[in-house]
């Protein structure tokens, strides 16, 4: 088993939390995991990425080749194409539909939805709108990851775990509402998977 | 369970483990997270470990120095670009040799991902005459990291440490030993050694010259270099992190091609001669510049009917970080067809925050530059280096630390009116001070503007040696004059009062400093979040 994720955004939006999530989910599944990021100049409102990668047998290279990714999950919609090289032929996409606009030229948004939607299958999330109902806008990340839980080739229940754990320092209600934030994204996915 | 550690924690944890009384450092992307893993390690501050950050690269150096004069384990961590800072003291470090382990930990900078260049250090390991260890994976650097402490103390040399960028920033799991007591305190009296006058110095050069084929054996005998047997004639000689990415390929594809791994220097010529004898065509797939490529090329190029390929004949990129695709490139696998980036793809560039005082600082420096016949500003290394981008186009040079002031100075010296420098209250203190008595003792008319945001920002918020008094305690205590030192607060509702500061300080025909101070707010996020956090 190996699944490769690139995990997409922008300088400032907490792709690393979700990246610490899958990370310690993985272990704790007994898988070896490898997870390149990115820091210094690029974090400040910058495009971001991290590759992550999972597998039962040793993994050599920190960064996945192209072609080869699985999953690209971005927490904003034009940060998904900028890795399309690395996806594979079968691989899915799951972002969060919320643009984040921070430089000049941005594209029109259907031009962005009409890529997206050239991809098998993409999975868009309104995360902002879905994380406020979950008890707060806090929680976008733990509603993309939801989303994105069918194709990380974890548990969800591992996943559950590795949330209460990072989150627990914070108090019960904080760890409650990122639970129920992961599961109203994992809901939509699968309702997105039955209805096409 | 394993640890999941950065390549940086790891090689932090290992200088625990190996027993360090200390870390010397300067911030600098990508080898910043070594530094800091120490400073919050629980364990390292009971003990306690020495960690605080130093001025610059070269402090650090000779700090670490000391500590291993003084017989204990001393840790010295940068960025590639440091080393430059502090080559004085580590090839002298070669000359004298050390007593307890030094090891010098140097993190380059491979795509430029948050540097100036792309220098590579093992240059500098070989210029020095040291042993260089370059692990591949977040265990070899933490196990590299213990070794290389046993390696300094048994060849009473500096070890170079190198790492990239990708294995500093890349997470896995790692195992630990059990952590090995610190040295006692054991000052050497060695003046013969340690005062390098010319006839001790040739004296331990000469040593150092006698060292090397000891140290070439060691290398032979090293862990780090290693044959992954295969077949065929074509094999690889896989330098560091490069290792991986050859590895990925050739379980990916199923060859089964030979690999000699190396991550131990001087070269392990035996085993390098075993593979050469095996295989006519030989690639070379270094991270960083091809320097053993170079160096097995000869001046007379191919030698031996053996075909050389690698960086210098453009089978793999001049330039830049290897990865799988480029490996698989320069063996010949035909590259699939992989989706394009969609032509509506615009770039997002880094920028400054939102809020940040920079930007105020910029504004007002704009209003009063606009109406200047030369607009040049100099500047220098941090975050506010992002002034050079739109909106505000604000800056017009960023060469090396500190010197925005120096270059200003001969500028002005060459007879350009006004000219300004801009450099953060870190960088000032890294290497501005010096710069600026330079142009106090020649009267050279500048303008200094510090921007003193009470952190080292850019690498995400570490103390820096000098702000707010204190900075301004070493303005006067240089030469400044009080009243062209002067104090602005970067923030909207005092433009029109920092304009006016800024005009009458860059119109004056003399040294002055603005000192402009208003504290990161990422930094002032964090503290608000974390009272008790050392920020």
């Amino acid at each position: 088993m190996q699944i490769n994720i690139i995990l997409a955004g922008v300088g400032g939006q907490g792709i690393l939390t979700i990246a610490a999530v899958i990370d310690q989910a993985a272990l704790q599944s007994g898988l070896i995991v490898r997870q390149a990021e990115v820091h210094g100049m690029s974090q400040r409102g910058g495009a971001v990425q991290s590759h992550l990668r999972i597998a039962d047998q040793e993994i050599y290279s920190d960064l996945i080749a192209e072609g080869t990714a699985n999953l690209i999950l971005s927490v904003e919609p034009l940060e998904a194409l900028r890795y399309l090289p690395f996806l594979a032929s079968d691989g899915r996409i799951v972002t969060s539909t919320d643009l984040f606009i921070n430089m000049e030229g941005y594209p029109a948004v259907e031009h962005i939805h009409a890529e997206l939607n050239r991809t098998n299958r993409p999975v868009l999330v309104s995360a902002a709108e879905l994380a406020r109902k979950a008890g707060s806008p806090r929680t976008s990340n733990m509603v993309m990851l939801g989303a994105a839980s069918p194709f990380t080739g974890l548990a969800s229940h591992e996943l559950e775990t590795s949330i209460e754990k990072l989150f627990s320092a914070k108090g019960d209600e904080i760890v409650a509402m990122n639970i129920r934030a992961f599961r109203t994204g994992k809901a939509l996915s699968q309702h997105q998977a039955t209805a096409s | 369970m394993k640890q999941l550690l950065l390549g940086a924690e790891a090689i932090a944890l290992g200088a625990l483990d190996a027993g360090i009384s200390g870390v010397y450092a300067y911030p600098g992307t990508p080898s910043t997270e070594i530094t800091e893993y120490i400073q919050k390690h629980k364990g390292a501050r009971e003990v306690p470990i020495r960690s605080a950050w130093s001025a610059n690269e070269k402090t650090a150096y000779e700090a670490a120095l000391g500590m291993s004069y003084a017989g204990k384990r001393a840790l010295v961590c940068m960025k590639h670009v440091g080393l430059n800072v502090a080559a004085d003291a580590f090839i002298n470090s070669a000359i004298t040799g050390v007593n307890g382990g030094l090891v010098v930990a140097v993190a380059d900078d491979p795509s430029m991902h948050s540097s100036q260049n792309e220098q590579d250090s093992r240059v500098y390991g070989k210029f020095a005459m040291v042993p260089v260890v370059e692990p591949a994976s977040q265990q070899e650097l933490y196990d590299a990291s213990r070794y290389a402490f046993d390696l300094s103390e048994s060849v009473q040399l500096p070890v170079l440490l190198r790492l990239t960028t990708r294995l500093a920033h890349s997470r896995a799991g790692v195992t630990c030993t059990a952590t090995r007591l610190q040295n006692p305190l054991n000052s050497l009296y060695a003046p013969e050694r340690f005062v390098l006058m010319p006839h001790n110095a040739r004296r331990q050069y000469n040593n150092l010259l006698v060292m090397q084929p000891r140290l070439e054996e060691l290398s032979e005998q090293s862990s780090l270099n290693r044959l992954v047997p295969g077949k065929g004639n074509m094999g690889v000689l896989a330098f560091g992190i490069a290792f991986n990415y050859v590895m990925e390929v050739r379980q990916a594809c199923g060859l089964d091609f030979p690999i000699l791994k190396i991550g131990h220097y001087p070269l392990p010529k035996k085993q390098i001669d075993a593979l050469f004898n095996t295989c006519e065509t030989i690639l070379v797939a270094e991270e960083g510049y091809p320097v053993y490529e170079e160096l097995l090329r000869g001046y007379f190029g191919l030698q031996n009917g053996k075909q050389i390929k690698g960086r210098l004949d453009g089978t793999l990129p001049r330039a830049g970080e290897l990865n799988a695709d480029s490996i698989a490139l320069a063996l010949g696998i035909t590259k699939k067809e992989v989706l394009a980036i969609p032509s509506i793809m615009v770039n997002r560039p880094p920028e400054l925050c939102k809020g940040c005082g920079h930007r105020d600082l910029y504004e007002a420096l704009n209003t009063v530059m606009s109406s200047c016949k030369e607009q040049h500003v100099f500047s220098d290394i941090g975050c506010y280096t992002l002034g050079a981008l739109a909106p505000y186009n604000a800056i017009h040079t960023c060469v090396d630390m500190g010197a925005s002031i120096t270059m200003a100075k001969g500028a002005a010296d060459a007879g350009l009116r006004p000219a300004v420098a801009v450099i953060g209250d870190s960088t000032f203190t890294h290497s501005g001070m010096t710069g600026l008595l330079d142009a106090i003792n020649d009267h050279s008319p500048l303008t200094v503007i510090i921007a003193d945001n009470d952190t080292t920002a850019m690498t995400g918020g570490q103390n820096s040696s000098a702000n707010g008094s204190k900075l301004q305690a070493i303005c006067l205590g240089l030469g400044v004059e009080k009243e062209h030192l002067r104090t602005i607060i970067p923030l909207k509702s005092h433009l029109a009062e920092n304009i006016d500061v800024l005009r009458e300080e860059i119109n004056w025909d003399g040294v002055s400093v603005v000192i402009a101070v208003r504290e990161c707010i990422e930094t002032a996020a964090r503290k608000k979040r974390n009272p008790s956090a050392n920020a």
